[in-house]
């Protein structure tokens, strides 16, 4: 097993840049995410380091050794594909036993290895079926049982769930898991759905027309988040835009809205801050708020979802609506149409440089 | 569920029957009205036209078992159907994996096109511009001394080599053919796959992409070795004297000795002898595939 490490690496198509100068770390035994929209590159990136593809400049590095003009059958990765890509001539076991049986294995160990990785995947016995015989689930379980059956350096997983309905993905999202942290493989996983990304992963990197735009555990990028892109991909956020003052920004009515973290931006720059809905606080106009709460806001609600557990309330306020989500704590709920303060702490809010 | 599937499938038959009745008819026009007129003919002493006297006999059948020539014809012919027949794979399908997996977009399409030329090209046409390829001072010859610093006799006309040119360049287009669908239906996921796991190109070949093309590979063989183990033409034109084979010994009943009835007698032998070979092939090639 083994850390990846990608650096300055570009790849383009004719004169589109999917990959732009991208430097990622890939700690060893580390569960990694990308995440990012559609044709932002994680794909393009995730062949570059199996080598289905080749970058056009940069370095690509596996367990410290240099790979860039390694074919794939050299690298000792294993990859799951989002179509699964089973061999259709083959039995389940045939198909687990494929990377062990070109390499030349005696069959006593082959039968071992195949029965042990089926095991793992809880297939245990239908290593005599053919593929078209499984269910999406299991069929999954088998590419997963079959990339890894070769005790591979890295896992690289592309949209492995994306096939699946909601239920079952996130039992394989637990089971993934569990089997990553069992034989510590380092992982990389392509997904754009970003609760997978958050609950899954130790690290998550996001791309954005090929270029990397932060990277880092989940709770770092939620809770501070370096561009309003980073703030509104992964997970909501209000985002303010205005002037720079010190720690926080003057909005264009003069209101200002202090942050305690995030970029340090020149005073006068165009800026912005970005706050969680679920970190604003919601009172009825003539209501108290909390005393730290330095940051304030008046507004209107113009619109309340019920979820349960939750409500979300969209307020309008200077021609922006805000979006404010509010624990289902048996408290009154307030009206649609009523005047509201919004108020939040500065240390909920995050300072981003406009880009 | 089985009882429900079989009513449905019933029930499925008859508004389809309209549908399939201009098929049936044209079938029955087409070949079986033919083809039993020829049964008919291949149990006769003689034909019955203007007048001449006939009777049944199994007399014809016979000819084939009491002369050693015909059976020796008919294995002559059996391994031109097998060599073209491999001719057709080793050039068809290296082609065909070329067309559907390597390249893309216009330039398949043109190559595809170049494919398939033969097969709107006249039968007769191609075979004499292979004549003039393949003859003594022909373009071959020409072409070949222009470039060597020695000099060469080419002269492969009216050899067995030529009829093999001939008939591998008339029938690798159904190779090419069938071949390319069984292969573009291959998901490229699956050669990416094999490789990830270790497995060279060749390999990923070898166990997979060979193995999935199987149904390809024996439908093509199919369509090209039936064919030419009764072919005349080209063993006529090309093969010169050389080219007596037991399709041009057919011909030659109904085209220069007139007795249809044995023409038609050794037709139908070559079809059972084909329809056995293909019965036998089956469960093998089934397994493999
Ligand atoms: N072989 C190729 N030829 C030309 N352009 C390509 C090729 N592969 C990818 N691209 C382009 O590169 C960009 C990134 O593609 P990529 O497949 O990496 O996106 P992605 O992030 O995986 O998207 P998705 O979430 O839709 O899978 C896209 O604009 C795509 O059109
Ligand atoms: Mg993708």
């Amino acid at each position: 097993m083994a850390g990846v490490q990608v650096a300055n690496v570009s790849r383009s198509f004719g004169a589109h840049k999917a990959l732009d100068d991208v430097s990622i770390d890939f700690a060893d035994g580390g569960f990694y995410a990308l995440l990012g929209p559609s044709g932002s590159g994680k794909t393009t990136l995730l062949r570059q380091i199996a080598g289905f593809d080749f970058p056009d400049a940069g370095r690509i590095a596996i367990g410290g050794e240099s790979v860039e003009r390694v074919p794939v059958e050299k690298r000792r990765i294993g990859m799951v594909f989002q179509n699964y890509a089973l061999f259709p001539n083959m039995s389940v076991a045939d198909n687990v036993a494929f990377g062990l049986s070109v390499r030349g294995e005696p069959k006593a160990t082959i039968a071992v290895e195949v029965q042990r990785a089926l095991d793992l995947v809880q297939l245990g016995k239908l290593g005599g079926r053919r593929p078209h015989q499984l269910s999406g689930g299991q069929r999954q379980r088998v590419a997963l049982a079959r990339a890894i059956v070769t005790k591979p350096r890295v896992l690289l997983l592309d949209e492995p769930l994306g096939a699946l309905d909601k239920a079952l993905r996130v039992d394989m999202q637990i089971e993934l898991k569990r089997i990553q942290r069992e034989i510590g493989i380092t992982t990389i996983f392509v997904t754009h759905d970003q609760e997978e990304a958050l609950t899954m992963s130790d690290r998550i990197g996001i791309l954005r027309d090929g270029r990397l735009v932060q990277e880092g555990p989940p709770e770092e990028i939620y809770d501070r988040p370096q561009s309003e892109f980073a703030a509104t991909f992964l997970g909501d956020a209000n985002i303010f835009r205005g002037d720079a003052i010190g720690n926080g920004i003057k909005l264009p009515d003069g209101t200002t809205i202090n942050a305690a973290s995030g970029a340090s931006v020149p005073a006068g720059a165009k800026a912005s801050c970005a706050v969680r809905p679920e970190r604003i606080q919601i009172s009825a106009g003539t209501a108290k708020f909390d005393a730290g709460n330095a940051n304030t806001l008046k507004g209107q609600v113009s619109k309340r979802i019920f979820a349960g557990n939750n409500s979300t309330y969209f307020v309008e306020r200077d021609g922006q609506t805000l979006k404010v989500i509010v624990q289902n704590t048996g408290a009154e709920r307030l009206a649609e149409g009523e005047p509201v303060v919004l108020s939040w702490s500065p240390d909920s809010t995050v300072l981003i440089a406009a880009n | 569920m089985a009882e429900q599937l079989a009513i449905g499938s019933r029930r499925g038959l008859k508004p389809a029957l309209p549908l399939l009745l201009p098929a049936y008819l044209w079938l029955t026009v087409a070949i079986f009205l033919p083809l039993s007129a020829m049964v008919f003919f291949s149990f006769m002493t003689d034909l019955p036209l203007a007048g001449k006297e006939w009777a049944f006999t199994l007399g014809n059948y016979a000819t084939f078992f009491s002369q050693s020539l015909y059976l020796t014809l008919l294995l002559a012919s059996l391994r031109l159907g097998l060599e073209v027949t491999l001719w057709c794979v080793v050039i068809g399908y290296p082609a065909a994996y070329v067309l559907a997996k390597v390249l893309k977009g216009r330039s398949r399409e043109a190559i595809f096109l170049l494919v398939i030329l033969p097969f709107w090209s006249n039968g007769l046409v191609r075979i004499f511009s292979w004549a003039m390829v393949l003859r003594e001072g022909g373009i071959l010859d020409t072409a070949l001394n222009a470039v060597l610093p020695f000099k060469i006799n080419i002269d492969l006309m009216y050899s067995y080599p030529a009829v093999i040119i001939g008939l591998v360049h008339s029938y690798v287009p159904y190779m090419v053919l069938t071949c390319y669908l069984t292969l573009q239906a291959i998901d490229d996921s699956l050669i990416e796959a094999g490789r990830s796991l270790g497995a060279s190109r060749l390999q990923v070949l070898k166990r997979v992409i060979i193995p999935l093309s199987m149904p390809g590979l024996i439908a093509g063989a199919a369509l090209i070795f039936v064919p030419v183990v009764g072919s005349f033409m080209e063993p006529r034109i090309l093969g010169g004297r050389t080219g007596t084979f037991y399709g041009t010994v057919i011909e030659d009943q109904f085209v220069a000795v007139f007795n249809w009835p044995l023409g038609a007698a050794l037709s139908f032998i070559l079809l059972a002898v084909v329809l056995i070979i293909l019965g036998l092939a089956a469960p093998v090639l089934r397994r493999a595939a």
